[in-house]
C-alpha cells in the first residue's frame, strides 16, 4: 500500500506500476519513481544504520549527496553495494538490502555501540587499540571491520561489461537545470556542438522539485519543453544519467554515463555503464547547489531531512514525507516548504532561528526559535522546541525539514587547485577567482538565486562561452519566473548540542569535534582527519560547510579565517570497473601473436609471455613427462640434426640513407660503416651512463640500408632511443628509420643439417655453399618458388645456422615447409626454453646479463670495437672509475663440482667455508639451467674479479631455496669454443 | 592534458611519452659527462621537456609547459629546437 502518496501531482506515471523488493518485503512505485522516493510513498523511512553507532537513518536528501539512504542492490556477482537509493531508478524487480547491520535493519544488534558512544568518539581507534600491537592484526581490525562500515562486495568477479568513449564538442554543459537548459538553449540554438550532461534520469534539476511557476506554467513543464526542443537539435548530444565527475587539464572532463542501472533486463553484452571523456573547448558548470542541514541535539533520526529534500518528495514523487511536520530553516527557503506541505495536506509548524519572522502564512510559525532535541527511535516521534524567551516545548512530529541555507555545488572547480571563497551575504562558499581554464560557473553553483536569476545567468554565460570560440549568438529568452531575494542568517548549530550529527555517513558530531579541538587540533585539515569528516563516500557534501563553521565557532574565528573546503574527483563515486572498461582479464593489455602461433598451437605449445608477445616456450611430445623431457630432446635434436624456432618477436628497425652507417657508429660499440654489403655484424648498444642497454645484429643490405634487430623485450625502448638520437642529437644526420618488426616473419634453421634443409626451401639459383654463404652472411633470395625472403647466416645456438625472413603474411605457411622439409632429419620446431638453453651453453648474455647493472667489461666485450674512431653513446662514460674497477663482477661460466646439483639463478657466491654475509658477496648467478650436451647443470654468473679466477671453486649459496652449491668457475663457452660448428 | 602535435593537431597525453629536461638534447661535443647524464633541472614553473608522440606520427617534441598547471606554453619539433638554440 502506498499509504504515503498524494492522489495526484508529481512527474511519476502512475499507469506503470512496478514492483520491486527491500530487505523482502514487496512494495509498489511508480515509474519515474526513484527507490527512495517509492519507499517513502510506501510509509518506509527506516532506509539504514549508521556507519559507528549504528544509528536508524532514513535519507536526508532527494538526491545524490545522500549520506544515509545506501544500500545494496541485486544479489550474488551482480551485487552492487553503497548505492543511493536517492538516486536510484526504480525498475520492475528490483532488490534491494540495507547495510551495516547484524541481524535485522529493524532490531541491529550492533546498535549496542549507541549505548557506549561516550567510548567510541572522535580518535578513539587510536586510543583504544594501541596495545598490545600483536592484537591489531588478528583481533582489533577485524573487530572494527565488522562493527563498523558500509556495504560489502561480493567478492567475485564483475560479471557486467564497461566500456570507454570520448566526445568532442565546442561546449559541455554541467547539469540540466533552469541555468544548465537556457545555456544549452542558447548554445543549442547558435548550431556549436553541444553535450547536455546531467546525473538525473529527467532533465531539469530543482524544476522538478518546485511549485512555483516557469513561464506563466508549471516549471517541470518547462523543463520537459526545453529538453523535447534540445532533442530536436542535431549538434546537441543530450546526456541523461550522466555525472561529470572531474576536471583534468587541457579541457578534458572525466564522466560516468550509467546506461543499465535503471533497466529490469538488460541486453546481454551491452555495457552497463560508459566512462565518458569529454574534450571540451568551453565548458559551462551549472550544477545547483546543495542544501546543508542544521545540527541539533539527535537530528538523525528516520523523517528528519532536508527542507528541499521534502518539497522533492511532494512536487516530484507526489510522496508525503510526513503528516505533522515541523520546519526547521535559518532563512526564506524553508518557508517554501512548509507552505508545500501544508498544500500537501500536512500540519505544519515552523521554526525559524531568526527572530520576527513570523507573517501569518496559516501554519503556526516560532520566530527565533531552535530544536533542541528529538524523539523516537526508528522514525522521528516529536521534537523539542526551545522558544525565543527560553521555554521549552515538546511537540509531536513524524518528520523535520530543515533548512541551512545552500551551498553551490563548485566541487568541479577546485579540480584544478582552485579554491572557493567565503561569500557573507549567501552565508555560503562561492566558486573562487581561479577556475579551471575554459570553465565558466552559471547559476546557483556560483551563488546565483533566483530562478528568473538562474535562467537568465545560463544564457548569459552560454552567450560569453560562444563568443570566446568565435561564435556570435543571441541568449535565449528567458521565461518569467521567482525571483525572490536570498534572506539568510547564518545559522549552524544548536547552541548546548552534543551528539548533533555534522557528517551522517562517517557518523561525526559537534561534539567529535568540540573533542579534536580539547585535544589541540585546531586547523580544518587536521581536525577533518582526525575525526573522519567529510571523508565518507559522500565526501561530506552536506557536511563540510557546517564543520568548517563550528571549528570557526571554537576557535573564535571567522569562517574566512578558518579555512574552506577542496574537492578532488570524483564528485560521486565511479566504480573501478568504469575506470577499467575493457582492460581486464585477457585484455588488460594487447597480447601480439607472432603469424605461426596457431601453427604452434596446434603442435601442443606451451606459450610464454615475452612483453605483450606470446612465444612458444616448448613443444610437447606424446611420452614426456614434464617440460625438461620436451627442452632436452629439442636441444639434442638441435645440436644433432635441425631446429626451428620463431625469432620474429625479436625487434626490426630499417635504418636507410646515405649516413645510416655513420649513424650507427655512434649508436653502437662498435663500427657498422664499415660492414661489406650482404654481411651481418654483431652489435652492442649502451645507454648514454655506460651501461649495456641492448645488443642485436645488424645487416647491411644495400650501401644505404642496414637492417637492425634488437631483443624481444627492448625493442621499444631501443626505437624510441634512436629516433631521440635521430632528431635530437644528430638532426644533421641523413637518415630514416623504421621498425619492420610487424611486416616480417622470422624463423632460425639451425643444427648440422641446417644447410640440408634450406637447400629444400631456398629457390635452387641461391648458393648456399660457405663459400658463397659464410658465416654471418645476409642476402635477399626467393625460397618455395619465388617467394622473397631475406636470409642471414646467423646463430644464437652456436650450431651452423640460418634465419630466414619472410613477409608476414607468409610466416605460418614457411613454418610449417620448414618443419616438413626437415622431417627426414628428424629437425623439430623448439621453443624459448631450449633457445635459452643453448644460449647458456655457448655464452651468450641474454636479458638475464644485460640487466641495467651490467658493462661491455663485464659481459668480456671490452674490445668489440676498441678500434674504432668516431665517438659513441656510453663511450666516455663507460670509462669512469667505477665501472672500470678490476674487482667488478665479470660473467663466467660455472659447473657444479656434482653435475647434478640444481643450480639455480638468483644465488650468491661465497668463498668454501666463508659465512654468508653481504661482506663476503662474490656476485651472483643470473641463468642456470641443465646441458643435455654436458649432462650437467651450468651456469652464467657474475663473480668478482672473476676472470682472474678460471678453475677455482666456490659457493652458490641459496637463501631462499635453501641450496649450497660447490661450483668451478669455468669460461662461459661452455660448448664448442672456437665456433668450429657455427662455421661449418 | 592535452598536447599539441606539429604534424598531428590536439592530441591526448596518453598517445605521447615523457623523457625531461629538453637540456638532453645538447649532448657536449666530446661525449657525455656527468652533468649532462645525471644533473637535471626539476623547477616548479616554466619548464622545456622532451615528449615523443609515440602513439602517432613518432616526432621528439621540444614542449614548453608550466608544470604546477600544465599549461603549456609552445610545442617544437625538438630538430627544429635544436637549430634555435
Amino acid at each position: 500500500m502506498q499509504i504515503d502518496r498524494l492522489s495526484s501531482g508529481g512527474l511519476i506515471d502512475r499507469s506503470s506500476p512496478l514492483g520491486f523488493d527491500f530487505d523482502g518485503v514487496r512494495y509498489e512505485g511508480f515509474a519515474g519513481d526513484t527507490l527512495a522516493s517509492a519507499l517513502i510513498a510506501n510509509g518506509v523511512r527506516l532506509m539504514g544504520r549508521s556507519f559507528k553507532y549504528h544509528r536508524p537513518r532514513g535519507p536526508l536528501s532527494a538526491g545524490p549527496e545522500e549520506p544515509n539512504a545506501l544500500m545494496t542492490l541485486g544479489a550474488g556477482a551482480k551485487s552492487d553495494p553503497n548505492v543511493r537509493a536517492t538516486t536510484q531508478e526504480l525498475f520492475d524487480g528490483l532488490e534491494a538490502r540495507s547495510q551495516n547491520h547484524l541481524g535485522g535493519l529493524r532490531r541491529d544488534l550492533l546498535a549496542v555501540n549507541d549505548v557506549f558512544h561516550r567510548f567510541l568518539g572522535a580518535g578513539f581507534y587510536y586510543k583504544t587499540f594501541m596495545w598490545p600491537s600483536a592484537f591489531w592484526e588478528r583481533i582489533y581490525e577485524p573487530l572494527i571491520r565488522r562493527a563498523a562500515g558500509l556495504g560489502a562486495l561480493s567478492g567475485e568477479p564483475d560479471p557486467d561489461e564497461y566500456e570507454h568513449a570520448h566526445l568532442h564538442c565546442d561546449i559541455l554543459i554541467i547539469g540540466a537545470g533552469p541555468a544548465g537548459l537556457m545555456a544549452a538553449l542558447t548554445a543549442g540554438r547558435s548550431g556549436a556542438r553541444v553535450a547536455l550532461a546531467d546525473e538525473d534520469f529527467r532533465l531539469g534539476g530543482r524544476l522538478n522539485a518546485e511549485s512555483h511557476q516557469v513561464g506563466g506554467g508549471g516549471a517541470a513543464d518547462w523543463a520537459a519543453a526545453a529538453a523535447a526542443e534540445l532533442a530536436t537539435l542535431l549538434n546537441v548530444t543530450l546526456l541523461p544519467r550522466t555525472t561529470v565527475f572531474g576536471v583534468y587539464d587541457g579541457g578534458i572532463y572525466g564522466a560516468l554515463e550509467r546506461l543499465a542501472d535503471h533497466i529490469a533486463a538488460p541486453a546481454a553484452g551491452a555495457p552497463r555503464q560508459r566512462l565518458w571523456k569529454v574534450v571540451a573547448k568551453r565548458a559551462i558548470l551549472a550544477a545547483g547547489a546543495i542544501e546543508r542541514p542544521i545540527a541539533f541535539e539527535n537530528n538523525d533520526r528516520p523523517g528528519i531531512m532536508l527542507a528541499g529534500a521534502a518539497r522533492t518528495w511532494i512536487n516530484r514523487y507526489a510522496a508525503l514525507p510526513g503528516r505533522r511536520a515541523v520546519v526547521f530553516t535559518c532563512n526564506d527557503d524553508g518557508w517554501r516548504t512548509a507552505r508545500d506541505l501544508q498544500t500537501a495536506g500536512a500540519e505544519v509548524t515552523l521554526v525559524d532561528s531568526r527572530a520576527g519572522q513570523a507573517k501569518a502564512e496559516g501554519f503556526r510559525t516560532i520566530p527565533g526559535g531552535a530544536l533542541v532535541d528529538t524523539g523516537g527511535r526508528r522514525r522521528v516521534s516529536h521534537v523539542s522546541i526551545r522558544h525565543a524567551d527560553g521555554t521549552v516545548d515538546r511537540v509531536a512530529a513524524d518528520m523535520i525539514a530543515v533548512s541551512g541555507g545552500w551551498s553551490p555545488t563548485l566541487h568541479l572547480t577546485c579540480h584544478l587547485g582552485g579554491r572557493p571563497i567565503w561569500d557573507e551575504t549567501l552565508a555560503a562558499f562561492i566558486p573562487g577567482p581561479n577556475p579551471p581554464p575554459g570553465l565558466s560557473v552559471a547559476g546557483a553553483a556560483r551563488g546565483v538565486c533566483s530562478t528568473a536569476a538562474c535562467l537568465k545567468d545560463g544564457a548569459q554565460k552560454a552567450v560569453a562561452a560562444l563568443g570566446d570560440i568565435g561564435v556570435t549568438a543571441p541568449p535565449a529568452g528567458a521565461p518569467a519566473a521567482e525571483d525572490g531575494p536570498v534572506s539568510i542568517a547564518p545559522f549552524w548549530f544548536v547552541e548546548g548540542a552534543k551528539r548533533a550529527w555534522i557528517d551522517l555517513q562517517n557518523d561525526v558530531t559537534l561534539k567529535d569535534l568540540q573533542l579534536a579541538h580539547q585535544e589541540g587540533f585546531r586547523s580544518v585539515e587536521h581536525m577533518k582527519r582526525y575525526t573522519t569528516l567529510g571523508m565518507a563516500t559522500d565526501q561530506g557534501k552536506t557536511a563540510n560547510v557546517i564543520a568548517i563553521a563550528a571549528i570557526a565557532a571554537l576557535t573564535g574565528r571567522s569562517v574566512e579565517e578558518t579555512g574552506t573546503t577542496s574537492f578532488r574527483p570524483p564528485y560521486t563515486p565511479v566504480p573501478i570497473a568504469a575506470f577499467a572498461g575493457r582492460h581486464r582479464g585477457g585484455e588488460f593489455r594487447p597480447t601480439r601473436l607472432t603469424p605461426s602461433h596457431d601453427w604452434a598451437a596446434a603442435q601442443g605449445t606451451d606459450f610464454v609471455e615475452a612483453g605483450l608477445w606470446m612465444r612458444a616456450q616448448w613443444f610437447r611430445r606424446d611420452g614426456e613427462a614434464g617440460w625438461r623431457d620436451s627442452v632436452d630432446r629439442e636441444v639434442k635434436t638441435t645440436r644433432s640434426a635441425a631446429g626451428i624456432v620463431d625469432v620474429t618477436t625479436l625487434g626490426k628497425i630499417d635504418v636507410k640513407g646515405p649516413d645510416a652507417g655513420a649513424f650507427l657508429d655512434r649508436l653502437y660499440q662498435n663500427s657498422f660503416s664499415t660492414l661489406a654489403i650482404g654481411r651481418c655484424r654483431y652489435g652492442l648498444m649502451l645507454r648514454e651512463d655506460g651501461i649495456v642497454f641492448d645488443d642485436g645484429t645488424a645487416a647491411r643490405l644495400g650501401a644505404e640500408h642496414f637492417l637492425v634487430t634488437t631483443t624481444t623485450a627492448k625493442a621499444v625502448e631501443v626505437m624510441r632511443h634512436m629516433e631521440f638520437c635521430r632528431q635530437c642529437l644528430w638532426p644533421e644526420l641523413d637518415v630514416s628509420l623504421v621498425s619492420v618488426t610487424e611486416q616480417w616473419a622470422q624463423y632460425a634453421a639451425t643444427g648440422p643439417r641446417a644447410r640440408d634443409l634450406l637447400r629444400k626451401i631456398v629457390d635452387a639459383e641461391h648458393d648456399l655453399g660457405d663459400a658463397a654463404f659464410p658465416y654471418m652472411a645476409c642476402a635477399a633470395v626467393s625460397v618455395c618458388g619465388g617467394v622473397p625472403a631475406r636470409l642471414f647466416r646467423l646463430s644464437f645456438s652456436g650450431e651452423l645456422g640460418y634465419e630466414i625472413a619472410i613477409p608476414a603474411r607468409y610466416g605460418h605457411d614457411l613454418v610449417d615447409v620448414l618443419v616438413r622439409a626437415g622431417a627426414e632429419w628428424g629437425a623439430a620446431p623448439y621453443g624459448v626454453e631450449a633457445l635459452g638453453v643453448m644460449r647458456v651453453e655457448k655464452g651468450h648474455p641474454a636479458g638475464s646479463e644485460l640487466d641495467g647493472r651490467t658493462t661491455a667489461a663485464d659481459l668480456g666485450m671490452a674490445r668489440l670495437g676498441a678500434k674504432k674512431a668516431t665517438g659513441f653513446i656510453g663511450r666516455e662514460m663507460a670509462r669512469r672509475e667505477g665501472l672500470t674497477r678490476p674487482d667488478r663482477e665479470t660473467m663466467v661460466g660455472l659447473r657444479p663440482v656434482d653435475p647434478q646439483a640444481k643450480l639455480s639463478s638468483g644465488a650468491h657466491f661465497i668463498e668454501i667455508g666463508a659465512e654468508p654475509t653481504l661482506a663476503n658477496d662474490l656476485g651472483w648467478m643470473a641463468s642456470a639451467v641443465w646441458s643435455p650436451e654436458l649432462e650437467s647443470y651450468i651456469g652464467l654468473g657474475f663473480v668478482r674479479g672473476g676472470g682472474q679466477r678460471m678453475g677455482d671453486r666456490i659457493r652458490a649459496w641459496d637463501g631462499i631455496r635453501g641450496a649450497d652449491i660447490v661450483v668451478e668457475i669455468v669460461s662461459p663457452h661452455f660448448v664448442d669454443p672456437e665456433g668450429e660448428r657455427l662455421r661449418g | 592534458m592535452r598536447i599539441n602535435c606539429p604534424f598531428c593537431g590536439q592530441r591526448v597525453v596518453e598517445e605521447y611519452v615523457y623523457l625531461g629536461d629538453a637540456k638532453l638534447t645538447r649532448r657536449p661535443e666530446g661525449g657525455s659527462d656527468h652533468d649532462h647524464v645525471y644533473l637535471r633541472d626539476n623547477p616548479t614553473g616554466r619548464h622545456r621537456e622532451l615528449w615523443r608522440h609515440e602513439g602517432g606520427c613518432g616526432a621528439w617534441l621540444v614542449v614548453e609547459r608550466d608544470v604546477t598547471s600544465h599549461r603549456i606554453f609552445s610545442v617544437m619539433l625538438a630538430d627544429r629546437g635544436q637549430n634555435a638554440n
